[in-house]
């Protein structure tokens, strides 16, 4: 890991947090990325137009940008594993990376505490399992 | 109003993303891969949002009004159940297999890859399959 890597990866988490803090000073609400998607798909959760509007908010900087390099996965099975269980965890657990990790962890919630030393847990033993564990 | 405020919010968190690389699944594993050649980012990247986001939780705890007047609307700090660790430890296994989370799913749209179109169809299909069961069950 080199000094450039480190400001972005600096610069970036200043950008997140402050992307969060805006949305809770602004409108009040968590910047939780699997609870806005929930609540948009749910339809029911009354209104839509700051959600619609945070998840456009989202997609336009790689719109204009690009996404850069990204490693996606290599076959469509494995996309869809991945996705349904993360699609399905997340509104069991009620959050991911940034509605417990971020926004949890910045809010002092022990349940978000749990939740983000749980997912992250599952997830090193996952790669561990898939990358040194003789899976083919 | 209130839209062009979450658009503002979501562009500062779509970019951040994008700048700390974390839309890459590749520096995503290469964190959660403590056992290979470990790549601390996710990490910084992670510790800096916190400790941006702090002060205005901080701040609203306070308040019971946003600066536009919304009510702030925070979830439950301390309840902990079987529902919140299955849920997340789901959520890790499918987040390990991939590296990618549903933040960055969304940015990775933006590269017209299919396999980033099939990632986030598997995601909405996993959250519309448990809202069914949940509506059905009335769990919760």
């Amino acid at each position: 890991m080199n000094s450039p890597e480190v400001l972005r990866a600096v610069a970036g988490g200043m950008l997140i947090g402050a992307g969060a803090a805006t949305l809770l000073l602004l409108n009040g609400r968590v910047a939780g990325v699997s609870g806005i998607l929930g609540n948009v798909i749910r339809k029911a959760a009354g209104e839509q137009g700051w959600r619609l509007g945070f998840l456009l908010g989202l997609l336009v900087p790689a719109l204009i940008l690009g996404t850069g390099p990204a490693l996606l996965p290599h076959h469509w099975s494995w996309a869809i594993v991945s996705g349904l269980l993360v699609g399905a965890g997340t509104q069991i657990g009620a959050g991911c990376t940034s509605g417990h990790g971020v926004c949890g962890l910045a809010n002092l919630s022990t349940r978000s505490l749990v939740a983000t030393l749980v997912f992250m847990s599952a997830a090193v033993l996952t790669v561990f399992v898939v990358r040194h564990a003789g899976a083919p | 109003m209130k839209f062009f405020t979450a658009l503002l919010a979501g562009l500062l968190f779509g970019a951040g993303l994008l700048v700390s690389g974390m839309t890459n699944p590749a520096n995503v594993l290469g964190f959660l891969d403590i056992f290979g050649e470990w790549r601390p980012q996710l990490a910084i990247v992670m510790g800096a949002a916190v400790l941006t986001a702090a002060p205005s939780f901080w701040a609203v705890r306070r308040s019971r009004r946003s600066l536009l007047g919304a009510p702030i609307d925070l979830p439950d700090r301390r309840r902990i159940d079987k529902l919140l660790l299955a849920g997340a430890a789901t959520f890790g296994v499918g987040w390990g297999l991939s590296g990618i989370c549903p933040g960055p799913g969304i940015v990775l749209l933006a590269s017209g890859q299919g396999m980033a179109y099939l990632f986030m169809a598997a995601v909405i299909a996993g959250m519309w399959l448990v809202q069914l069961i949940r509506n059905k069950r009335d769990l919760r």
